[in-house]
């Protein structure tokens, strides 16, 4: 039983983060280009020469 | 560790310290269009190149809107210098006049964060819900059960405020019109189910319902994001073309000076100076010089056309051999090729005739379904239950009769065809486009760009010696002129090996020049530029003598001129596919504007009987309008603008991508690719789209039917409803996606 007082907001705070954790992905534009991400997987450049995030 | 290399500086270039731009300068944002982006290995190029690049921050490529984003420091580098380097490494790209801030909020987006918030809360809720009915069945204290129940008010109030926010809007527009939509009876139910389920948990009682409201708005939004989805990608395909059909223009001032302008800023009046191999950007009148004019964006034509002065251009063709200057009559949007950008904009917005249907009906649906809910909720009260009771049945009722099933049933096998079409290469640019395809009894082809290629090759390449094809190239090089580049594709083909020649003059309408070493003048070009006015003089010629797409090459002055025969090829699978489309019951015609011969040849070696040669656009549609009088339904197959009216006054049309950019905007759909079978997998899928269009209307019909008494009679909780509700949908959807997979015959 009291196990229940913390167990359901630790549910609750997991679920949370994880949508925040979406959100945040939203928002940096990581479903922008979706298409553009399954091949940029397979890029091996080794070199990184900008300051980009990729 | 480190290696330290020597190489030779000779021929390998030292990298020069790259000027990068470093964050906190003052630094602009450009987004580009970019005509080829096909591919992953296109989106590591442009990258790389444009890292190499000086003054460049950072890039990022779109594959599935074909842009890139560039962020650079002014000082040092600028959009145009961008788009050189791009076009460097092969890509033509354009500035898209869209503000950053225009692209990061977007609708999409919001539509995507309401929906994560109702997908988190609706799991929740949903996991405290089914503890409360096991607790039911077993023993669950009342305190834990009211726990439970204010734990889901807690999540699902400020969950439902904020993502049913597109369905209140929706609801509240339309109340304002005094009109009802079909977000009314769901503001509705969500509004009451909420409320009345507050209400019971403040009292302790069992009737909860969160679960059901919060799953309602879930499901719905889907929908929502789907359409939507599809729109704004319509929306930016239409961007990127009108983006990469304006450029750069060279304007004349009065006082003499010049300045670069972007074709957004022209105006009507303005002269602008167009240098040889420059497209175009307004549609005007040749004040001087004269120029080969390559209409291929326009009219499909390979051949190019000589304009003189007072001569009329538009814009988005290339001026191929010599500068000439233009004065503007229409400018930027008021260009013909704006207009049918913008053609195809509003028929991405047009609805198709399924989709009007589906809202005719629920401009019925909406009262009828409130009026139901009323009674409902009266009958029960009358029959002596209680207000609770009654109240929970009437919002069952109103939740059921959503008519979410009727809104997929189209928009879910549209978006499974077009995504089917598109693995074939076919793009569907109108949104009805295959309501109408699925109609279509006979097929009506042009010639030029449609059952041919649209590139001249070299016929009678046997005749000519290894050494002429190559002086032929070598001089053919510097030219634009579309047998000028087959010669020297035919010499590329024959492995000859051959430099441009410089100080190649190019007289418009008649050929190039070049004067050697030894002061004789080498010359390619027409009949009368190379003298061979008497073609049987010529070596190898055809003696037939009706080739009107000769060229001919003089060695030197006084000696025979060599002649090159050209052919426009068939499309490989021309004649099988037209084969097929018989078998298959279709009536097939040629329709085109050239030479009688031609035509009669090609429709012969296509395997077609019925062909009409020399027509003028309006004698095509006279011919299609004598169809549709006829009753048959056409299919038009065809390019360029010439054919655009044909195209538009035909029952359906598609274009084949080759050819010119701007009728793809006028036809329903764009087939990619040098084959033609595609038509026939288009009309398969029409076929079959339409079919499944009908089985999913009578399957949201049949739950209609069936759900709504139940409901009605009060067997079904809010909860219930909302699964059932949503089992609809779902199942009208993966009705739609088999559409993705199913083996088709015409």
């Amino acid at each position: 039983m009291t196990a229940l007082a913390w167990l359901i907001p630790a549910a609750l705070f997991l679920g949370l983060i994880g949508l925040a954790g979406f959100l945040w992905a939203l928002k940096s534009g990581q479903f922008e280009d979706l298409d553009g991400a399954a091949y940029r997987i397979l890029e091996d450049d080794d070199e990184s020469t900008s300051n980009d995030k990729r | 560790m480190a290696l330290a290399v020597d190489f030779d500086t000779q021929r390998i270039a030292p990298q020069a310290s790259r000027k990068v731009a470093q964050p906190g300068e003052a630094q602009e944002h450009v987004v580009l269009a970019v005509e080829n982006l096909n591919c992953g290995g296109c989106m590591r190029k442009i990258e790389r190149s444009l890292h190499e690049a000086p003054g460049i921050a950072s890039v990022r490529a779109n594959l599935s809107a074909k842009r890139v984003s560039v962020t650079f420091d002014p000082q040092t580098t600028g959009t145009e210098a961008i788009i050189s380097t791009l076009a460097g490494a092969g890509f033509r790209a354009a500035d898209l006049a869209v503000s950053p801030a225009s692209e990061t909020i977007s609708a999409d987006r919001d539509l995507l964060r309401r929906l994560a918030v109702a997908g988190f809360a609706a799991a929740n809720i949903m996991l405290l819900s089914v503890s409360v009915w096991a607790g039911l069945a077993s023993d669950m204290d009342p305190e834990i059960q009211s726990l439970f129940h204010w734990l889901s008010a807690l999540i699902a109030l400020p969950a439902i405020a904020y993502a049913g926010q597109p369905f209140f809007r929706s609801a509240l527009t339309a109340l304002n019109a005094w009109r009802l939509n079909m977000d009314v009876p769901i503001s509705l139910a969500l509004l009451l189910a909420t409320g009345m389920s507050l209400a019971q948990t403040i009292r302790g009682t069992e009737q909860v319902y969160f679960d059901a409201g919060v799953s309602l708005v879930f499901f719905l939004l889907i929908g929502r994001y789907l359409d939507q989805s599809l729109r704004s990608r319509a929306k930016g395909a239409a961007q990127n073309l009108l983006g990469l059909k304006s450029g750069w223009a060279t304007v004349l001032n009065d006082d003499g000076t010049s300045e670069r302008l972007p074709a957004r800023a022209l105006l009507a009046g303005m002269r602008i100076l167009v240098p040889a191999g420059e497209r175009i950007a307004v549609d005007g009148r040749i004040v001087s010089g004269t120029t080969d004019i390559d209409e291929q964006l326009i009219t499909g034509e390979t051949l190019p056309r000589t304009a003189r002065p007072g001569d009329t251009v538009y814009a988005g063709t290339t001026a191929l051999t010599a500068p000439v200057e233009v004065e503007a009559t229409a400018a930027d949007d008021a260009t013909l090729i704006a207009e049918i950008a913008r053609l195809m904009e509003t028929a991405e917005q047009n609805k198709g005739r399924y989709v009007r249907l589906a809202d005719k009906a629920a401009a019925l649906y909406a009262p009828v379904v409130h009026a139901l809910g009323l009674a409902t909720f009266l009958g029960w009260v009358l029959l002596g239950a209680s207000w609770e009771t009654a109240l929970t049945t009437a919002i069952s009722v109103l939740i059921i009769t959503c008519p979410c099933a009727l809104a997929l049933a189209v928009p879910a096998v549209q978006v499974a065809a077009t995504s089917r079409l598109f693995k074939h290469g076919v793009i569907m640019t109108a949104s009805d486009g295959l309501e109408r395809l699925a109609e279509v009894d006979t097929i009506v082809f042009d010639k030029t760009g449609t059952l041919t290629l649209g590139e001249p090759e070299l016929t009678n390449a046997t005749d000519i010696p290894d050494s002429t094809l190559a002086a032929a190239a070598a001089l053919a090089m510097t030219s634009r002129h579309p047998y000028a580049q087959a010669v020297v594709r035919a010499a590329r083909n024959r492995g000859l090996e051959f430099q441009p020649l410089s100080d190649v003059n190019e007289t418009p309408g008649a050929g190039l020049s070049h004067s050697g070493e030894n002061g004789l003048e080498v010359r390619l070009g027409s009949a009368e530029w190379c003298g061979a006015a008497n073609p049987a003089v010529a070596i190898g010629t055809d003696s037939t003598g009706d080739n009107a797409a000769s060229l001919y090459y003089l060695p030197a002055p006084g000696s025979s001129p060599v002649a090159f025969q050209f052919i426009d090829a068939m499309r490989a699978d021309a004649a099988e596919t037209i084969a097929l489309a018989r078998t298959a019951g279709f009536q097939v015609t040629l329709l085109s504007g050239d030479r009688v011969k031609a035509v009669k040849q090609t429709a012969t070696a296509a395997g077609i009987e019925d062909w009409l040669a020399a027509r003028r656009p309006h004698e095509k549609i006279a011919e299609l309008d004598r169809l549709k009088a006829a009753g048959h339904r056409a299919l038009m197959v065809g390019d360029g603008l010439n054919d655009s009216p044909a195209l538009a006054a035909a029952h359906a049309s598609l274009s084949p991508a080759s050819a010119a950019e701007v009728s793809q905007i006028a036809s329903d759909g764009i087939i990619q690719g040098s084959r033609l079978a595609p038509i026939i997998e288009t009309i398969a899928v029409a076929r079959r789209a339409r079919r499944m269009s009908l089985e999913n209307f009578a399957i949201a019909a049949a739950y209609n039917a069936i759900c709504i008494p139940l409901a009605m009679l009060g067997f079904v909780t809010p909860l219930i409803a909302a699964i059932a509700m949503s089992a609809s949908s779902i199942i009208v959807t993966a009705n739609a996606l088999r559409l993705t997979t199913a083996k088709l015959k015409l």
